[in-house]
Order: structure tokens, then C-alpha cells, then sequence
């Protein structure tokens, strides 16, 4: 027996508590999340609506019933026909044709492809970078973040088709020109976003925790305040995300943005924009359906994802 | 109790209708006043007591609405009348003074705009007029070099004036009752002590009636003639000041009392009334009081009647105390 | 008062500065400002005019230098593709411009703020709703794609107004406008209404948003303790409180205005600067495209200015401060 008085009845120690029992996943965040997200019927619809649209981009090489892109395959007697035509080989134009004879159908996939990916790519790295600065401000404060702040006040005082503009001019064409720019006018929004909300997680008792342990700043900063930040992030990453696709078309639209070699569904749109007024509508309506569709969904959901997880960040 | 009384209520019940459930905000709530009198309201915070005076007021906004009871002020029932009808008492006959004047003050509104405003909307006089009445008015209440600060934004006033002009507005139309509720909580003891004592120097002279409403029982002592307890939506004890505040009945209204902490001598516990306020939302059946009385048993499960104990004396328990001194 | 003013006109004169330097080493100091300011076909001797014209041969600085006295005389380049003084080509297009951009302002006020009023009232009412289902549509489409179903709609299956072009105008004090005619109008409606509707959309929110929140305030409940009429009450306490921020919004929506007609400009080729910008990019018109820049800069730094200005004036709060 060893000297030591026994434990009073009252403490037993861990090995006496028994094993907690595993919560159902209906019960824990993520589940309540994602029950609370699909209260909304029009928020549940979007969400299919996004995925659907993320696979036609993904699979248009096997959806699509042409290439649109190569131009023996083209046939220039197809031009110009109607939604539901017949084509000289025999198949439907689902979606009629443009004035080179393309599918409507196999253009808009292909051009859905263009525009997420550059909505999405864009929105990521300007996440990232955004992200990144504007906790870093948040957490050093000081000179770093009032020249960040400026500058950011600066940048979001104009508005953002504006400086999409000017870059492109300055940089000229193309994908990874586009993308920089669109890049370039994001980051603020989350610069200045996560900057916000790591303020107010700054002076929690975790993070106090964290500093009194003396771990690094980087650590910190991404594996402490990150996570509690991520939320409302997520969020207007997703708005995000759905502007750089308006955009985006938009300048290709006025034909400053990606070139005709890569077309988007803004240039698609673009391309039919003369043959509206002769009543050939299709050739800019279906795109131009396409887009909003893919922008709507994405930004319902945005929507309701705020409403999911803020109510959580309020306590 | 007849028509000399300037307000009666009988049997008021206002209810709130939430996703959560019913909240019985003012539960049966009734008693009168007569011209001149002070009557405190006294309660914490979730008794019932700022519902109440919304309720007379008839300003209890949707998901809340009286479904219940009659406030008959000088005979006329209030919920009977026309919302127009209302309108017109209110700010007249019937003023309200509420809790923070920076809160009920409009900011960006100039005081003059404010206090003519209150008179053209029920006098028909020039507007020239009516700011010799809102200088009148707020001279009345002790604000010195009152024609220059009616140009003057609310947040140019301190704490204790801007409550002093909320009172003077209340004043403006002659009125028989003023609702004020909480007022002075919002500022410092100081100044508390002298709006009461000028709130209680004007009712006694134009012989306006007022309900105090507070959760103070210190604020009261001083200023009222008569006191209702509430609690949980229920006036659970009333009487004159003295008997209340001398010989309390009700357990809670002793435990009230008995925490006041300038009635502590130095070195002794600080009292505090066991538990917490119940949530309006899960009452169930019997004295909402029960869970934290000392003097609780199983004939509190039903809910007590309230008993007279002497004129305009009266309790809401099965097990009151017997009036001795606390 | 003055004071405020004053300092923030100083302000503003020096961010015009800032973004001056910015544009000039946007131009002159990144690549090669001969390619800027000389069309690629000039002659040896035109470009040794414009070299010395604007020192490109002399250090930065006393370019910038020269850049700026050349600006505030308005010399600002010549368009390579009209061989006119740049910044005289936008001169001519900002009445247009500015019209397309006041009307929207013009509907987005008149228009959509007393539907946000409204829906901030009755925020259960069916109207109420699609109000606001309305501007949610209206927020998130690309105004471009909105322009073009105002064509196909309006001008091309219905044939009731007219798809493009401004229409016959009147010179008023030498400035040709063109609402002041029928056909003017009938030119204008579409064209505003696509500016307007982002806005729309923006501002019915903001001002359903704020009337919610102010009608649940304190100060309202007290109008009404009061015993104050539904009408003064909504007309003068609920009314400026919640105009407040909305007309801080309204202003930096003008100045937007006028960058977003580039969009609605090229779709109904309207003639004022953003289509002009927008012709200017595709034929590399680079002088046109600096001189645009620095338009676009200043009058969006002094539409800032303006609007704080006019906020100071409406909330008494922000004004006394300044005082201190």
C-alpha cells in the first residue's frame, strides 16, 4: 500500500468516467448546419442547381454532342438555325446554332467551363491572399494595418468594374490575364472582411491562451484564429465567387476580357448580341440564361449560408 | 373606488405570442389610482411592470397584445375606444416618461422640433405658442437659459437634463397621468434624488397621478403613497408605502426589501433572494414564486388568490407573513 | 462648418494628387510612353514633337511635372483615331453621360425608396415580398445580360421602344440634353432603367433594412407615447433617420453610375464616355483611355467630398463633432 491517503469518494478521475457515447451526426455542427441549410427550399434547389451546373462544366467534353472548337466539324450551311433544328447530319440542334454553324448546346458547356473556372480559380487565390492579409492585420495591428486598411479603403472607393478595366488595359488579353485582374480586385473584399471578424476573435480567451503559450505568430494566426474566422468567410467567398463570374463576363462581354480562342458565356453572349435585333435570339439568350442560373444558384446559397451560420457567430 | 379614481385597470392580461411558446406578460393585473396619487410599481427585471404600462399606454407591439381586461381611465375604457381616441389621450391627458433619453429622444431632431411638436399635435395653437409653452415647460423643470437650449441637440444635454426634458414634454399638455417608467435608472444617484423630489413636487401640485415604475425599492420610499409588487406577471403584494416597506406580507417582497444593500450593517452577508427569476415561458401551474420561497409546501402548487389583508391592503400567498416590522 | 468643409477639400485635392502620380506611372513609367502618347504610325517628327511636348527626354519628375501642368490646362493627349485634344472628346460625351446616369438616380430615388419604405412597413405583406424577391434578382444578374432582355423584350418582340441610340436632344445653356424631348425620352428609358436597376435593387433593401430597424427603435415608441400622428411620425422622425445612410449610399451609387454606364452605354449605344472608353480600348486609343482615367479619378474623389459633405448637414451628430 502506498502512503498516499486514498482519493476522497467524491473525485473518481478519468478512468472512471465512462466512455461518452458518440454523437449522432445529426447533433453535432456540421449536421445542425446542414439541417438548418435545408429548411430553405429555394436554398436546397440552388445547391442542386450549382452542382448540376459544376458537372455539365466538368463533363462538357462528354455532354457536349460536338466540338465546338473544331472548326473542320463546323458546318457553315448549319448556321444561324433555330432551337430544335435538324442538321444536315441528321441530329437536333438542342439549342439552335450561331452564325458558324456551332452547337448552341456544346458552346455553353464549354463556355460554363471557362467561366467557373475563372470565377473559381480567381476567387480562391484572391481568398487566400485576401484572407491572409487581412487576419495578419487584425492580429500585428500597428503601421501594417493602417497602410493595409488605407490601401484597402482606397481600392473598394472605386468601383470594381473600374479597375477590371484599367488592369486589363494594362495587361492586355487573356486567362491568366483575367484572372490577375479579377484577382486583383477581389482580395480587398476579403482583406478587409476577415480583417473585421478576426478583431472580434482577437480578444477571446482562446487566443489569449495561445499567446500566453508563446506559439509563433504564423501558428497563431492559421491554426488558432483562422478556423473561427472561416465561417463568414466561406460566405462571402461564395458572394465572391459569383461576382467574378458576372464580371468576367461583363469584360468579355465588351470584349476586354478573354479572348475569342477561350471563349466564356460572356463572349458567347457577346457573339449573338447583333443577331438579337433580327429576332435570332438564341444565340445570346441560352448563354445568357446559362450564366444567370449559375450566378443565382451560387449566390442563394451564399445567402442562406449566412443566415446558417451566423445566428452561431452571434453567441 | 368609483369615479374619482383618474385610472382603474380591471383583470389586464397581456400576452406574447412567440415561436417559443406564450409569454404571459401581465397576468391579471389590477388597481386603481386616484388624483395626485403616486403609485410605485416595483418589480425585476421580466415581472411584468414596463409591460404593464405599455399596456395603459396601448403601445404593446405585435407579437405582444392586451387580450384581456379593462383600463378604464376617468371612466372611459381605453381598450374600448378607437386607436384615434387613444392617440389623442396619449401625450395629453395620459404622458409617458421612459428609461434613457438618448434612446427615446429622436438625435437628430432639435428639442425645440420635439417639444412643439408634442403640442401642435394636440392643441390647436400657432406654433409660437407652442414654444412659449415648451419654454414654459422647461422651465418649469429647472433647465436654466431655456429659450437658447430649445436649439440644442439631445446629445448636448448631460444625463440628468435630457430626463428633465423628456419630463418637461411630458408636462407640456397638463397631463392627469404620467407613466414613467424606470426613469431615473439611467443616471446617477445624485441626480436621481432631485428629479424625484421635483416629479413629486409637481404631481402634488397640479394634482397628476403617477405610476413609478421601478425595480428599486429605495427610489420609492421617498416619492410614492402607495406600492404594488410584482412578480412573474402578478401583483403579488400591495399596499400604502409604509405598511409595505415597514410590515411586508409577501415572502418575496420581504427577500426584496431584506437585500437592499444600505440595509446591511458593515461586516454582515449582503442578503440575496435565493434562485432566479423564472423564464415567463415555463411557469406552469401554482405560485410562480415557489421554487425560491422559504415558506413553500404543497398548497402553493396552486396558484394563490389575492387576499385582503386591511384597505387596499392586500397579498397573493397562502403562507404570508404576519406584518411584523422587518 | 467651414472648417470641415475645408479640410475636406484638401483632402480630396490631395488624393487627386496621389491618384495623378499613380495614372502617370501607370503611364510615362511602365513601358514606354511613346507607345502611349504617339500613334504607332506617326512620323519621326511627330514623335519628336510629342517627345519634347511632354519631356519625355527630361528626368521623371519634371515629367510629372509637366504631365500635371499639361492636365490642368486640359491637354491631356490627342486621340490617335478622331486626331482631336482627348480630353475635349470626353468633354463632348459627359453631358450624355451624365444624363443617363442622373436618370437612373432620378428612378432609383423616386422609385425605390418608397417601395424599401414600404417593405420595411409591411414586411409580411405578398407585395412586400416579391418587393424584396424582386431586388434580390436585380442584385445578383449581371446588368449586361439584363440590358439584353430589355432589347429582346421591350424593342425587338414588343417593339414599343427603341433599342438603341439617344434620341433628338435641346440645347439647354449650350448642353445638348435629351430628355427634354419625347423621342428623348423614349431614347432614355430603357438605357436608365438598366443603370438603375442594380441600384434599385441595393437601395430597396438599405431603405427596408433601415425603416425595420428605426421603426422598432425607442425613439419611435416614443413618438408615439407621445401621442404624434402615423404621417409626422413617418415623415420627419422615421424618415431622416433612416435616409441617413441611405444617401450616403445614393452618392457613391452616382459615381458608380457613371463607371457602370460603360456596360449599359456599349449595349445601347448611348453616346457618352463609357461607350466612348470602350471603342477607345479596342482600337488602343490610349491617350483617350488616360484622359478617361483622370476624369473618372476626379470626379469621383469630388463626388466623395460631396457626399460628405451633404452627410455632415444631415446628421447633426458627425457635424459638432468636427467642431471639437
Amino acid at each position: 500500500m502506498s502512503g498516499k491517503a486514498p482519493a476522497p469518494d467524491s473525485y473518481r478521475g478519468p478512468a472512471a468516467d465512462p466512455v461518452p457515447a458518440r454523437v449522432p451526426f445529426r447533433d453535432r455542427p456540421l449536421g445542425k448546419a446542414i439541417a438548418e441549410y435545408r429548411e430553405s427550399a429555394s436554398a436546397v434547389i440552388a445547391f442542386f442547381a450549382t452542382v448540376a451546373v459544376l458537372l455539365a462544366a466538368l463533363f462538357a467534353n462528354q455532354l457536349s454532342t460536338q466540338d465546338p472548337y473544331d472548326l473542320a466539324k463546323l458546318d457553315i450551311m448549319d448556321g444561324t438555325l433555330a432551337p430544335l433544328s435538324e442538321s444536315f447530319s441528321g441530329g437536333t440542334y438542342l439549342l439552335g446554332t450561331d452564325e458558324m454553324g456551332r452547337d448552341m448546346f456544346s458552346a455553353i458547356l464549354y463556355g460554363l467551363r471557362i467561366s467557373l473556372a475563372v470565377g473559381v480559380v480567381s476567387t480562391l487565390i484572391a481568398f487566400v491572399l485576401g484572407t491572409s492579409l487581412g487576419l495578419t492585420a487584425a492580429y500585428r495591428g500597428g503601421r501594417f494595418d493602417t497602410i493595409l486598411m488605407r490601401v484597402v479603403d482606397l481600392q473598394l472607393s472605386f468601383p470594381a468594374l473600374l479597375i477590371a478595366l484599367v488592369l486589363l488595359v494594362v495587361l492586355g488579353q487573356g486567362i491568366e490575364k483575367i484572372t490577375l485582374a479579377l484577382v486583383i480586385v477581389h482580395w480587398a473584399y476579403f482583406a478587409r472582411a476577415s480583417r473585421g471578424v478576426a478583431l472580434a476573435e482577437r480578444n477571446r480567451e482562446y487566443m489569449e491562451a495561445a499567446r500566453a503559450l508563446r506559439l509563433g505568430t504564423a501558428r497563431i494566426i492559421f491554426r488558432h484564429l483562422m478556423p473561427n474566422v472561416m465561417p463568414s468567410i466561406i460566405v462571402i467567398a461564395t458572394t465572391m465567387v459569383a461576382r467574378a463570374i458576372s464580371t468576367e463576363a461583363t469584360l468579355s462581354f465588351l470584349g476586354i476580357g478573354l479572348p475569342i480562342t477561350e471563349p466564356s458565356l460572356g463572349l458567347l453572349i457577346s457573339n449573338g448580341f447583333r443577331y438579337l435585333l433580327s429576332g435570332k435570339y438564341w444565340i445570346s439568350f441560352y448563354p445568357g440564361i446559362a450564366l444567370v442560373i449559375t450566378i443565382i444558384a451560387i449566390n442563394i446559397m451564399g445567402d442562406r449560408l449566412r443566415d446558417v451560420l451566423n445566428p452561431r457567430l452571434k453567441k | 373606488m368609483s369615479a374619482t379614481s383618474t385610472l382603474r385597470v380591471e383583470g389586464l392580461k397581456t400576452y406574447f405570442f412567440t415561436k417559443a411558446g406564450t409569454v404571459k406578460a401581465v397576468d391579471e393585473v389590477s388597481f386603481s389610482l386616484a388624483s395626485g396619487e403616486v403609485m410605485g410599481l416595483v418589480g425585476e427585471s421580466g415581472s411584468g411592470k414596463s409591460v404593464t404600462g405599455f399596456s395603459i399606454l396601448g403601445l404593446v407591439d405585435p407579437p405582444g397584445r392586451t387580450v384581456e381586461g379593462k383600463i378604464l381611465f376617468k371612466g372611459e375604457d381605453l381598450r374600448a375606444c378607437s386607436e384615434e381616441r387613444r392617440r389623442s389621450l396619449r401625450g395629453s391627458k395620459i404622458a409617458a416618461v421612459f428609461q434613457d433619453p438618448l434612446m427615446t429622444l429622436n438625435p437628430v431632431l432639435k428639442i425645440e422640433t420635439q417639444m412643439v411638436e408634442a403640442v401642435l399635435a394636440h392643441a390647436d395653437v400657432g406654433k409660437a405658442e407652442a414654444r412659449r409653452r415648451s419654454i414654459a415647460a422647461l422651465e418649469k423643470v429647472g433647465i436654466p437659459a431655456a429659450a437658447e437650449r430649445l436649439s440644442s441637440y439631445p446629445h448636448q444635454f448631460s444625463g440628468g437634463m435630457r430626463q428633465r426634458v423628456c419630463i418637461a414634454i411630458a408636462l407640456l399638455n397638463d397631463p392627469e397621468l404620467i407613466i414613467a417608467d424606470e426613469p431615473t435608472t439611467a443616471l446617477d444617484v445624485t441626480i436621481q434624488a432631485q428629479i424625484l423630489h421635483e416629479m413629486r413636487k409637481l404631481c402634488a401640485g397640479s394634482g397628476t397621478s403617477l405610476i413609478w415604475i421601478t425595480h428599486d425599492l429605495s427610489v420609492v420610499a421617498g416619492l410614492a403613497d402607495k406600492i404594488c409588487v410584482m412578480y412573474a406577471g402578478r401583483i403579488v403584494e400591495r399596499g400604502s408605502v409604509d405598511e409595505v416597506l415597514d410590515r411586508p406580507l409577501h415572502p418575496y417582497t420581504r427577500g426584496l426589501i431584506r437585500s437592499v444593500p444600505s440595509r446591511t450593517k458593515r461586516g454582515d452577508e449582503l442578503y440575496q433572494i435565493p434562485g432566479t427569476t423564472p423564464s415567463l415561458l415555463a411557469l406552469g401551474e401554482g405560485c410562480a414564486f415557489r421554487e425560491r420561497c422559504p415558506r413553500a409546501d404543497e398548497a402553493c402548487l396552486v396558484s394563490p388568490p389575492e387576499t385582503a389583508a386591511g384597505p387596499g391592503r392586500s397579498c397573493r400567498c397562502f403562507h404570508p407573513h404576519e406584518g411584523e416590522r422587518l | 462648418m467651414a472648417v470641415f468643409i475645408i479640410r475636406r477639400l484638401l483632402q480630396s485635392v490631395f488624393l487627386v494628387l496621389v491618384m495623378s502620380l499613380l495614372v502617370f506611372l501607370g503611364v510615362f513609367a511602365i513601358g514606354d510612353p511613346i507607345n502611349t502618347l504617339v500613334p504607332p504610325d506617326a512620323s519621326d517628327q511627330e514623335r519628336q514633337a510629342v517627345i519634347v511636348h511632354f519631356g519625355l527626354d527630361k528626368p521623371l519628375y519634371e515629367q510629372y511635372g509637366r504631365f500635371l501642368a499639361n492636365a490642368v490646362r486640359g491637354d491631356l493627349g490627342r486621340s490617335f483615331k478622331f486626331n482631336e485634344s482627348a480630353l475635349g472628346l470626353i468633354a463632348q460625351r459627359v453631358p450624355a453621360t451624365l444624363e443617363l446616369a442622373f436618370a437612373a438616380l432620378f428612378m432609383t430615388v423616386f422609385i425605390g425608396i418608397p417601395l424599401g419604405l414600404y417593405a420595411g412597413f409591411r414586411p409580411n405583406a405578398l407585395s412586400s415580398k416579391l418587393v424584396m424577391g424582386f431586388s434580390a434578382f436585380g442584385f445578383s444578374v449581371p446588368s449586361f445580360w439584363l440590358g439584353l432582355m430589355m432589347i429582346m423584350l421591350f424593342a425587338v418582340f414588343l417593339g414599343w421602344l427603341p433599342a438603341s441610340g439617344r434620341g433628338t436632344t435641346v440645347d439647354v445653356f449650350g448642353v445638348p440634353l435629351s430628355f427634354l424631348t419625347w423621342d428623348g425620352l423614349r431614347h432614355l428609358l430603357l438605357p436608365a432603367i438598366n443603370l438603375a436597376f442594380f441600384k434599385l435593387s441595393l437601395i430597396i433593401r438599405l431603405t427596408r433594412a433601415g425603416t425595420q430597424e428605426v421603426v422598432m427603435s425607442d425613439y419611435v415608441k416614443y413618438a408615439r407615447a407621445k401621442g404624434l400622428r402615423n404621417g409626422r411620425i413617418v415623415f420627419v422622425h422615421i424618415l431622416k433617420n433612416t435616409l441617413i445612410p441611405v444617401i450616403t449610399v445614393l452618392g457613391m451609387e452616382f459615381g458608380r453610375a457613371i463607371a457602370f454606364a460603360v456596360v449599359t452605354e456599349s449595349i445601347f449605344a448611348w453616346p457618352g464616355m463609357g461607350k466612348l472608353i470602350i471603342d477607345s480600348i479596342a482600337v488602343l486609343d490610349r491617350p483617350v483611355i488616360v484622359a478617361y482615367l483622370m476624369v473618372i479619378v476626379v470626379m469621383f474623389i469630388f463626388i466623395n467630398l460631396i457626399v460628405d459633405v451633404i452627410y455632415s448637414l444631415l446628421d447633426p451628430r458627425v457635424r459638432l463633432e468636427e467642431r471639437r
